[in-house]
């Protein structure tokens, strides 16, 4: 029944074409703010590398071995957090997280969406 | 009962949630088994017509009851070729494990301080013995698993010596689907004097145990792997040992009298059942039982062998795609798809209503020693046709087309 209704599905095609080539991968040449955070229950591992310059992002730049939805969410976090004010991304919030990634998400999957954002926040603590 | 494509078909009707959920495929019944109408029955059956508490009530209802309870003891005990007396309900196979791992010392020699597991242990068989190694200053061994995933008797014979308490291990191993020679290992264990322990959860429901046969002290398995409730489970132990052993729980029901100063233990099995039971659960893992020794556990073990193999031909056959099957198997398969971490051929797979398991399956040792950090891991149980396995490949074939 799910599969008869693509909108319950949660690796549409823009998550996958996301995964395959995902935005912001990588390192920073001279970062200035560096964390790595852990998802235990799959073994996901995301490292964010951020330059801030005036209390802003002005690059960021994710690596790490992780699943789709965490790939995908560290792809489109990074792009979106580039350029914003570091206070108006402390209050990132599991909602806008959601919003960015515009699918379904299974609730055993949340970690995954959230692990990029737990990686920013450890950063800039 | 012959089993085949047809015959399971007919029996699938048995399962209220293939009738709920028409498009289902299960493929996770080593996490869990669907419950048959009989079973489910069961349950109502105790709360509508039976509901007592057992042992204490003078009344007919409470007789009723116990009766019950007392009969579904004797269905197990049966069925594993031993008798009621040494049946104890727990909640499951961690419990009953967790049960032994305290109440054991009590009965131990104090030369001997080694507790030997392998390492394709379910953490429920291995953290309980790890905290008793701390508790009482003793040593855990492992016995080793080869290349081709079965366990090294060669190491075992290294391993059991005249040191070890405790020889404990799985009959089948929940991730690789390997069918461990335990009574090999077990004859070992007893030359030295060990006691010997067998978590029967993965092998219960899929193939012959018979505790005489094995020869071990001490068996444990869950109710809900087979067919029955979740809640409640199983510890077989031999008789002179049982009786030997102090209580686990203490609290009614098993003690014979109290007074303010002390008390004196009921008699085995009651000592270990204290406190007012999962009789609901009891009762309906008896009627499980009987409804699987109707099928025939041998024939169930054929067919999901059958299917198992289908499936290892139809995986092997995608490029990508590598698996992990000892020669002798269950019905379980670990597998892996190139280029997507276990957890999304999980999610991906549920976008087709197909629940297979990801991930480490409680098996983090055993995952570090194949150098991979999970698998995605698919397991029959009896009412699973070829058809489900068809819709399992073909989905899988379009999950890989989309990473391409
Ligand atoms: C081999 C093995 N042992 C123990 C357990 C634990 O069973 P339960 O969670 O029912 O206590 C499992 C369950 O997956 C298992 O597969």
């Amino acid at each position: 029944m799910k599969h008869n209704d693509l909108n319950e599905r949660m690796y549409k095609e823009h998550i996958m074409e996301l995964y395959k080539s995902p935005n912001n991968f990588g390192e920073l040449k001279n970062p200035t703010h560096r964390h790595t955070e852990y998802n235990s229950f799959c073994g996901d591992e995301v490292t964010i590398n951020l330059l801030v310059n005036n209390a802003k992002i002005k690059d960021a730049k994710f690596s790490g071995s992780g699943c789709v939805i965490s790939t995908v969410s560290s792809s489109l976090l990074t792009n979106k957090i580039k350029g914003m004010k570091v206070e108006e991304i402390k209050k990132l919030s599991k909602v806008d997280m959601l919003k960015l990634l515009k699918i379904k998400i299974n609730p055993a999957r949340i970690k995954c969406v959230l692990l990029p954002l737990e990686a920013v926040m450890g950063a800039l603590r | 009962m012959k089993l085949n494509n047809q015959s399971v078909k007919k029996l699938r009707k048995d399962f209220p949630i293939f009738e709920n959920q028409k498009e289902l495929v299960y493929l996770d019944s080593a996490s869990t088994t669907q419950k048959p109408k009989q079973v489910i029955k069961s349950i109502v059956d105790s709360y509508e017509t039976t509901n007592a508490n057992i042992h204490r009530g003078i009344y007919d209802l409470s007789q009723k009851a116990t009766k019950k309870y007392e009969n579904s003891k004797k269905i197990i005990a049966k069925f594993i070729n031993t008798s009621e007396k040494e049946i104890i309900f727990t909640k499951s196979t961690t419990e009953s494990i967790n049960l032994l791992a305290y109440t054991l010392p009590s009965i131990l020699q104090k030369e001997k301080d080694e507790i030997v597991l392998t390492e394709m242990e379910h953490h429920s068989n291995l953290v309980p013995w790890q905290q008793l190694a701390k508790r009482n200053d003793m040593k855990l061994k492992f016995i080793k698993i080869k290349e081709d995933f079965t366990l090294d008797l060669e190491d075992a014979k290294n391993k059991i010596t005249e040191k070890t308490a405790i020889v404990s291990l799985t009959h089948i191993s929940n991730t690789l689907g390997a069918i461990n020679p335990v009574r090999e290992i077990f004859k070992l264990a007893k030359k030295n004097n060990s006691i010997t322990v067998l978590d029967a959860a993965q092998s219960i429901a899929h193939m012959k145990v018979d505790v005489k046969k094995i020869d071990c002290d001490f068996l444990v398995f869950s109710g809900h792997k087979i067919y029955a409730p979740m809640g409640i489970g199983v510890l077989y132990g031999k008789k002179e040992l049982l009786e030997k052993l102090s209580p686990f729980n203490f609290g009614g029901d098993m003690i014979k009298s109290v007074t303010l100063e002390g008390s004196e233990w009921n008699t085995i099995p009651e000592r270990f059942e204290a406190g007012t039971q999962n009789i609901e659960g009891a009762i309906a893992l008896g009627e499980a039982i009987k409804y699987l020794e109707k099928i025939g556990v041998n024939e169930i073990g054929k067919w999901e062998k059958e299917l198992t193999d289908y499936s290892a031909k139809e995986l092997n056959q995608i490029k990508g795609v590598k698996i992990y099957l000892p020669k002798k198997h269950s019905g379980i398969l670990s597998f892996n798809v190139e280029n997507l971490p276990t957890h999304d051929v999980a999610s991906m797979l549920d976008d087709y209503d197909i629940c297979i398991r990801a991930g480490h399956h409680c098996n983090m040792p055993l995952m570090k020693k194949l150098r991979i950090s999970g698998t995605a891991r698919i397991s029959f149980a009896f009412y699973n046709t070829f058809e489900d396995i068809d819709k399992f490949i073909k989905a899988i074939k379009e999950i890989m087309g989309k990473v391409k």
